[in-house]
């Protein structure tokens, strides 16, 4: 529940050398006699991960059915299509909602949203922490400690809590939520990038590079970039899952998703109602699955990554 | 040790500072104006100005940070638009319950995330691993609020033997048992956020510390292996606990805001949710501040933790 988790992932994942020499080819790894490119390689080691390989599976068909919602979808997720509190029968298979949605298409367009605001927040505070992070350790100095001591002011508020408050503030929509979620969530990502530049910098082959003349920008971009590059993409991943989470949980909370507009968490909202919670399961039982399925899978998703990217940690 | 101590408290001032900067600009930024509570209809544009300087909202936004925060240091919260209760009473009644609640939840988390750590490592990669990891996937993962509804469902739905909800049942007010049903089912969905961090880094160390020399060498001189588990493996294995607890006690006042909710449980959490909903700014500040302030003294504590613990980590050079 906290973005300090993937950090202490990757801590017991041995975030070590044997991942990052594989890519560099800095040490006679044992995957360097085989003629194989590093990709094959992660990629076969990933394949020995069952629960990750059944987990793309499923990550892959939450993908397609959010690509193909209009065309699978039964009814339109926002307009009053059958009657009130209809439990569940072969024209709703779902059942409706209190103003006669139907749940199924609900839960079917739901999962555009999750997607969207997981992958879209993600994608920005990795742009946000992959820059301040390589700033903070390539030049290190004032702008290091200046880049450190506004981490430290982010790393203070709890999480949840000043998102919560910032999109509520604000004016709570999907946009919102994506873009407070991008700006608040990069500096696990920055602390983590600028260790790796500090790791990285003093290697013989930056040195090299410093030595033949190249620029500042083509080091970091050519030489240091592509070497932190598979740590950022596990942490990045189980990113994904902790974003759909908090979009669901604020959604939930009236703070995220607006209905009529459909999302997983604004769907859960209503089973606070003691009555809907006992009498009309199908409308809660099935979105709080969704999340459920698709936060397992993305975790197990980055757990294999992590085990094929930095060697088994058992 | 001395030197380092304060070196923290140096750095924390600053960072404190943009704390409360940002809560203030975050919440004078926002539409609306704090006014607007104050304001009727019928007020001609003097009165309105009026009650504007009154406030002290027409002089420059730097001016009433300072008041602000110069009122906030000597325990001046503001009053909440509310109620017109001090913030500070409104906080005061709040901490307790969320306090009871989070301490609880780390002790229940802790207590069965040690040992369960700890059999996986010495099982490692059998079914029962397995099954522990499986776990804790499971737990980070669930949705608080889908696992505290599926709860309420459960137990005081369907078997009806917990409560929905609350403290307590009204006129049975004060008595230990009745508190205590009223927290299992809260307790329950904080403790399984918390647990798996602190199983997987309990069984990541213990197999870790396994593959010492040491623990070879206390096998090779023929200790027996429930010695060389107790005295060797989890004393040493067990240190890294500090930097679990390190990344949940800062959870411990604005952690529980979806818990709370779900449970009407009275604390500062559900307070959170309340203020949002009626825009009570002094609230808001306040709390965001507060919690903020628990991370940071939290972060600190952990940081001596550290060194007390472990010798071999010098600070202050």
């Amino acid at each position: 529940m906290d973005p300090k988790k993937f950090v202490l992932i990757h801590h017991d994942g041995t975030l070590s050398s044997s991942g990052l020499s594989a890519v560099t080819g800095i040490a006679a790894d044992k995957e360097v006699d085989s003629a194989d490119s590093w990709g094959k390689i992660t990629w076969r080691r990933f394949c020995q991960n069952k629960a990750a390989v059944y987990s793309l599976v499923i990550f892959l068909i939450i993908i397609c059915i959010a690509i193909l919602a209009p065309v699978i979808s039964p009814f339109d997720p926002a307009q009053s299509v059958g009657a009130f509190d209809e439990a569940p029968s072969a024209g709703h298979l779902l059942g409706t909602d209190d103003v006669g949605r139907d749940v199924l298409s609900r839960l079917i367009y739901g999962s555009q949203v999750s997607l969207i605001v997981g992958v879209g927040s993600v994608v920005i505070y990795a742009v946000v922490g992959i820059t301040l992070g390589l700033l903070s350790g390539y030049f290190g100095g004032a702008i290091d400690s200046l880049i450190m001591r506004i981490t430290e002011v982010f790393m203070s508020y709890p999480q949840f809590m000043i998102i919560l408050v910032i999109v509520s503030l604000i004016g709570p929509n999907m946009m919102t939520v994506m873009l407070v979620m991008g700006f608040m969530g990069w500096p696990p990502i920055c602390r983590l990038v600028r260790g790796e530049v500090l790791r990285v910098k003093s290697l013989d082959y930056v040195a090299a590079a410093v030595v033949t003349g190249y620029s500042p920008l083509s080091i970091v971009f050519k030489h240091i970039l592509p070497n932190v590059l598979s740590p950022i993409l596990v942490n990045c991943t189980f990113g994904i899952a902790q974003a759909i989470l908090i979009e669901a949980s604020l959604s939930f909370l009236g703070m995220g998703v607006q209905p009529p507009a459909s999302s997983w968490g604004n769907m859960l909202t209503s089973a606070q109602s003691i009555m809907i919670l006992s009498e009309e399961p199908w409308r809660w039982i099935p979105p709080g699955v969704a999340i459920l399925v698709a936060v397992l899978t993305i975790n197990f998703l980055g757990d294999g990554l992590n085990e094929a990217i930095n060697g088994d940690s058992k | 040790m001395g030197t380092y101590i304060l070196k923290r408290l140096a750095i924390s001032i600053p960072v404190l500072f943009f704390i409360s900067v940002g809560a203030f600009v975050l919440v004078h930024l926002t539409p609306g104006d704090p006014a607007d509570m104050y304001i009727t209809p019928d007020m001609t544009q003097a009165q309105i100005e009026l009650t504007r300087a009154s406030l002290g909202l027409d002089r420059p936004l730097f001016i009433q940070y300072f008041d602000w925060i110069s009122n906030f240091l000597t325990g001046n919260l503001g009053f909440s638009f509310g109620n017109r209760q001090p913030v500070l009473d409104i906080i005061g009644q709040r901490l307790s319950p969320t306090l009871l609640l989070m301490s609880l939840s780390l002790l229940v988390a802790y207590l069965t995330a040690i040992p369960l750590g700890i059999i996986a490592a010495l099982r490692k990669d059998t079914l029962t691993d397995r099954f522990i990891i499986g776990w804790t996937f499971l737990n980070v993962s669930f949705p608080p609020f889908f696992l505290g509804l599926a709860l309420i469902y459960i137990f005081a739905v369907k078997l009806d033997i917990l409560p929905t909800g609350g403290m307590s049942v009204l006129g049975a007010e004060n008595g230990a048992e009745d508190l205590i049903m009223h927290l299992i089912l809260p307790v329950i969905v904080m403790a399984s956020q918390f647990s798996a961090n602190m199983i997987r880094y309990v069984r990541a160390s213990v197999i870790d510390v396994m593959h010492q020399n040491y623990i070879r060498t206390a096998l090779a001189k023929g200790l027996n292996r429930r010695q060389i588990l107790w005295h060797h493996v989890l004393r040493n294995s067990l240190i890294p606990i500090v930097t679990v607890i390190g990344t949940d006690l800062p959870k411990i006042i604005g952690g529980a805001v979806i818990t709370e909710q779900i449970f009407q449980w009275p604390g500062i959490g559900s307070l959170t949710v309340a203020a949002i909903n009626s825009r009570d700014y002094p609230i808001l500040m306040a709390i965001v501040i507060l919690s903020a302030v628990a991370v940071l003294i939290a972060n600190f504590v952990i940081d001596i933790l550290y060194a007390l613990i472990d010798p071999r980590i010098k600070y202050g050079k």
